[in-house]
């Protein structure tokens, strides 16, 4: 089969790979009809988060046709089901996948060792990201074998295309994690960082929620109108203050819920010194991420507000103003997408038309262009928001 | 070159795919020439550090070993930079460090000086480098910049039926008791709490509603 393979920093290749097999009886394969390159598959892109090794395959944002299973998936899957497959991977009888953190399941990340090291504590296997979550092919591919199927999986209706249903895989319920683990209330005012796709998403959760004001920040003109399309006021940060701005639309006190949709690749400027000085740091191995939009959250956040970060960061982070987070009282919440806790509410609302995913869609190409479109996507070229890609 | 993906195989189990014929890459042109230049920035650089003498001996140029040290670091950095995802920045930076160059070996073609046809053969080699970095340079700024095409995205609320019927649509669903801001519970402590903290007793003595005094007495 074709799958998108990882070669080294910047070298995506599409190659001829063998195909999958069955080797647990939990496990299934599924034929990929749609898959999608995300805004975190571009830190593995530039090798910022460690861990990966040439010939892993890349993708977690994947859906497809059920062709094989194995014995123990125990009718919780069949020949030809159309499932979406949530980038964790999860096996639904740890403590943790019991409490609704399917993200930081206990069993399924067959590197548990490495992960703990790292980590202090294993988290659940990921497909496509690295040897640290398990070392999982991704389904940037022709075929995907999804170990613990019987878990891990969302059965999706047919007739409704997959553009509408692809996304119940990673970005939806990531933008409606956060903002939900925001707790939005109808007084709210919602400051987000990054109106990429999750952002995007973040920001449509945020006004399906009932939030008074939703802001958005960015400074791609495209991104920012799709923003403000989806019911947000907009603040370009190449052309004003963020601070400022947010400031004055509060009243003076600041937005009462931030969500950082950028994670560890805030756009480096120099009227952003920090930024440089963070770029500076990743270059000679002393940062491993640029955390502007946190220090900018948390001096920003009104006192005794919230701050959610679905953003993704890798590792150590220098330079943040923990005297304001403390002193101001701020409440943080993060991590990866618990997908299965949200899959189920998110279906239905996709199913009753009050949202679209698809609506994030600029540019659909064959598995074949997908190297190309990693740099399209990075780069933003040709209005590029959200790559998906049919093998 | 599938040699290096097979070597990692040992990383994967039986049923995880292997690669068995590479395609075509995402590394362009540019990027190849970015890669190329870092790393022989590098090595000069570190030459430079190493062996000023040696550079300042073969151009006539004795005495400044120590500007030879300064321009091998700025190599190192310049070299650095081409190699990081923000390779422009680092091949426009060799561009400035060879012009630097060619001023800084321009006096050493002088007549007085015995190794001026070094010192020539070797201003021309710099500005046959200055070329290519400058070619790579172009070639990379443009292969990675947005570009001025512009499209609209007005009309993708992602609201089947509108933004007005979207906002507040999904008040129905219940925020989780481990992400809820303020627990159930505590709304009443709170309450409590600011009824009988009030200062001078807690009595409004009929000015419920009315505005106090402000606690405490702001400084004049």
């Amino acid at each position: 089969m074709r799958a998108l393979v990882w070669h080294g920093k910047e070298d995506i290749r599409c190659d001829t790979v063998s195909d999958p097999e069955i080797e647990d009886p939990r496990d299934a394969i599924i034929k990929v009809t749609s898959c999608a390159i995300c805004g975190s598959d571009l830190h593995l892109f530039h090798n910022f988060i460690p861990a990966m090794l040439p010939g892993d395959i890349m993708g977690h944002e994947t859906m497809g046709e059920v062709v094989e299973v194995g014995e123990a998936v125990n009718g919780a899957l069949k020949r030809g089901d159309r499932v979406v497959i949530p980038f964790t991977i999860i096996c639904g009888e740890c403590d943790q996948c019991k409490a609704g953190n399917f993200s930081v399941c206990q069993r399924t990340n067959r590197n548990k060792k490495l992960a703990d090291k790292v980590f202090g504590h294993t988290t659940a296997g990921l497909f496509g990201y690295t040897h640290l979550t398990g070392g999982y092919p991704g389904g940037q591919a022709e075929y995907l074998r999804v170990p613990f199927a019987d878990a891990t999986h969302i059965k999706v209706p047919d007739g409704i295309p997959d553009e509408k249903l692809l996304f119940l895989s990673d970005i939806f319920p990531t933008g409606w994690q956060a903002a939900a683990q925001a707790d939005i209330q109808p007084t709210d005012t919602v400051a987000i960082w990054g109106c990429g796709p999750v952002g995007q998403m973040a920001i449509r959760s945020a006004v399906l929620l009932g939030a008074e004001q939703v802001i958005a920040i960015d400074r791609i003109p495209e991104r920012l109108e799709m923003a403000e399309a989806g019911g947000a006021i907009t603040i370009n940060f190449e052309n004003e203050s963020v601070v400022e701005r947010l400031n004055d639309l509060t009243g003076g006190e600041g937005p009462h819920k931030c969500i950082d949709c950028i994670g560890m690749e805030s756009h480096v400027m120099p009227s952003q010194p920090d930024t440089v000085l963070d770029r500076a740091k990743q270059m000679i191995g002393l940062e491993t991420d640029r955390p502007h939009v946190l220090r900018e959250m948390i001096y920003v956040c009104r006192p005794a507000g919230t701050i959610s970060i679905p953003g993704v960061y890798g590792g150590f982070d220098d330079k943040i103003p923990m005297g304001q987070l403390m002193n101001k009282g701020l409440t943080i919440r993060t991590g990866q997408t618990h997908v299965n806790r949200w899959s189920s509410d998110l279906l239905r609302r996709i199913e009753e038309e009050q949202i679209d995913p698809s609506f994030v869609v600029t540019h659909k190409v064959p598995l074949e262009q997908g190297p190309e479109m990693y740099k399209v996507f990075r780069d933003k070229q040709d209005g590029c928001v959200k790559v998906m890609l049919t093998p | 070159m599938n040699f290096v993906s097979n070597m990692s195989n040992f990383a994967r189990s039986k049923g995880d795919p292997k690669v068995l014929s590479a395609g075509p890459s995402s590394l362009g042109l540019a990027d190849r020439m970015a890669r190329a230049l870092g790393w022989f920035s590098i090595g000069l650089g570190a030459a430079e550090l190493v062996a000023p003498r040696m550079l300042t001996r073969a151009l006539g140029m004795e005495g400044r070993e120590r500007l030879v040290r300064a321009y091998g670091l700025r190599e190192i950095g310049a070299g650095v930079v081409s190699l990081s995802a923000s390779k422009e920045a680092g091949l426009w930076s060799r561009v400035a460090g060879d012009a630097l160059d060619i001023a800084t070996v321009l006096p050493a073609t002088r007549r007085d000086n015995p190794k001026r046809h070094a010192a020539g053969l070797t201003l021309a080699l710099l500005a046959g480098v200055a070329l290519i970095d400058f070619v790579a340079a172009q070639a990379a700024t443009s292969r990675y910049s947005r570009g001025n095409a512009r499209r609209s995205y007005r009309d993708r609320s992602g609201f089947p039926r509108g933004l007005h019927a979207a906002r507040g649509a999904a008040r129905d669903s219940e925020t989780p008791t481990d992400m809820l801001q303020t627990p159930v519970q505590v709304e009443a402590l709170v309450k409590e709490t600011t009824v009988s903290s009030r200062p001078h007793g807690g009595e409004t003595s009929g000015r419920e509603g009315s505005s106090s005094p402000p606690y405490p007495p702001e400084i004049p």
